[in-house]
């Protein structure tokens, strides 16, 4: 089996790697899930395809990380929130680039693709929110 | 049938809570173990105890892990069964619940169930790392998001819905601790101002210090008996009789909602349906005060107001001592302290001592309904108990 038809975390990230944003979708009945799942949690199918997502979402919450884990000390403090996406998926993330008195809910973000920082696992890909 | 006893608390123990310098889990819990052992002389433990479920959260804070028949060990219940419960923050409500299992199974008539947590031997970015672990990795963790991060993403988001303040959350912090200068365990014994709390320093905007509960070591325990078994041991039996437990999605972004716990809706929801009660029914309450905006997040799961209406709750005193239904007597997880592992049946303790007129200067006179509210991480997993006095 390919990774492409892995429907795992690895995979999201990989594709993350090539700069797409894809979520599973499920063939039996249409739910579409983010962060993938190898099983419909809706209706237990495993017949899932990947489908593309728009970067672009509104900003759901977020907050401004002043008390950091060792590994984003040197960030801190870093504004982080829950984006949605127009299909109503949401991801977490950094909110780069803005000044946290101009960071307003509702306000449009676009997902953007960072890099692979780590030789060690988990070897994934970054992605980061910034205004549009 | 509604409102019949699950099991009965019939003892129940309590390490100091906070600063622990020197001490490992083991030896927290055999402190907790030996006051339940002290408050019920015709129980004879080593004999009468069948089994132990104890809820622990990390391996991390100690690098031990297997920390069941550890425990049993240090507490002289060996060799019987003595099972490790992880749920986060809520890994002792679980060990209640299983425990209750246990007794309604027919395999135990007697169990002790109980949990541990050592943390402050820890600097403060080794303790978010491993309370961190609650939390989704790859997609929160893996984005540096904290623990007080999450409920900070809460608060945000019951701020811009209802107009929630910090003033108000701040309000959940000056109650909790001044209950807790009442209760000699607790890890805190101050009270604190509202310009105290408001200048404390930004863990997670706009959480500050004073929303987030205390790094502390401790442990708690209760033994459990077959309801009918009960007056053997105890002349005051506390019985449980409802207990509703539910989980929800490990990331706090794929949820409904992020002005709601769903789980703890629906844990109390069982809970009041097993016991057949109402919110209004409850007399004193034990919750998961794990940041002041969890407080208020409970009165609203819970139905002890409607959605929204938190921050009025607590601006308008129906929580503090001497209100209509004063709420984490005990100074909660605020100010008595959070070793994670501990605080489900700590809680649990707290509601004993009210049920039997043992919480002294801060007795809520005449108790009978009393309920407990453990989350496990940013809710992925919720525990309700109810107990009357029998």
């Amino acid at each position: 089996m390919s990774d492409e038809q892995q429907f795992t975390i690895s995979t999201f990230y990989n594709f993350v790697n090539e700069k797409r944003l894809m979520a599973a979708k499920c063939s039996a009945c249409g739910n579409v899930i983010l962060p993938p799942k190898p099983m419909c949690t809706q209706c237990l199918s495993t017949d899932l395809n990947w489908i593309e997502l728009e970067c672009s979402g509104k900003l759901v919450s977020y907050t401004v990380i002043h008390v950091a884990p060792e590994q984003f000390q040197s960030l801190a403090p870093y504004i982080v929130g829950i984006v949605e996406f127009k299909n109503g998926l949401r991801l977490p993330g950094m909110i780069n680039d803005v000044h946290f008195e101009d960071v307003k809910i509702g306000m449009d973000l676009k997902l953007c693709f960072g890099t692979s920082t780590s030789s060690q696992w988990p070897s994934w890909s970054r992605y980061f929110f910034r205004p549009v | 049938m509604a409102g019949k006893p699950l099991v009965s608390i019939v003892s129940a123990g309590l390490s100091k809570f906070g600063r622990r310098e020197g001490t490992m889990c083991r030896e927290l819990f055999a402190e907790a173990t030996k006051e339940s052992f002290d408050r019920c002389s015709n129980l004879d433990p080593i004999k009468d105890i069948e089994a132990l479920f104890v809820g622990h959260m990390g391996e991390s804070y100690e690098h031990q892990g297997h920390t069941g028949p550890t425990l049993a060990d240090w507490t002289g219940l060996l060799p019987k069964p003595a099972i490790r419960i992880e749920s986060a923050c809520a890994s002792s409500g679980s060990a209640l619940r299983t425990g209750i299992m246990a007794i309604l199974s027919g395999l135990h008539k007697i169990v002790m169930v109980g949990g541990v947590e050592k943390m402050t031997h820890r600097t403060t970015a080794e303790v978010t790392e491993y309370l961190a672990m609650a939390s989704d990795m790859p997609f929160e963790q893996w984005n540096g998001i904290t623990f007080p991060g999450l409920y900070a993403l809460m608060a945000t988001a019951h701020m811009n819905k209802y107009g929630t303040t910090e003033e108000q959350m701040a309000q959940v912090a000056i109650k909790n601790h001044h209950n807790g200068t009442l209760n000699p365990k607790a890890h805190m014994q101050k009270e604190i101002t509202l310009e105290k709390a408001m200048n404390s320093k930004v863990v997670a905007w706009p959480l500050k210090l004073y929303d987030c509960s205390l790094i502390t070591d401790g442990a708690s325990c209760l033994i459990l008996t077959r309801p009918n078994i009960a007056k053997k041991y105890t002349d005051t039996p506390v019985d449980i009789i409802g207990s509703g437990q539910a989980s929800d999605t490990i990331g706090l972004y794929e949820r409904e909602t992020l002005t709601s716990l769903k789980a703890a809706k629906i844990a109390g929801q069982n809970a009041y349906n097993m016991a057949g009660l109402k919110p209004k029914d409850v007399n004193v309450a034990e919750v998961h005060d794990c940041f002041t905006i969890a407080e208020l997040l409970a009165y609203e799961d819970l139905g002890f107001c409607s959605s929204g209406e938190g921050g009025k709750m607590i601006q308008q005193g129906t929580t503090e001592l001497g209100g209509k239904l004063p709420v984490n007597t005990s100074g909660g997880l605020k100010s008595k302290g959070h070793p994670v592992g501990a605080t489900g049946t700590a809680q649990a303790y707290e509601i004993y001592l009210q049920l039997t007129n043992q919480a002294q200067n801060r007795q809520v006179e005449g108790a009978t309904i009393g309920l407990t509210h453990n989350v496990g991480g940013s809710g992925a997993t919720a525990s309700v108990h109810i107990y009357r006095r029998n």
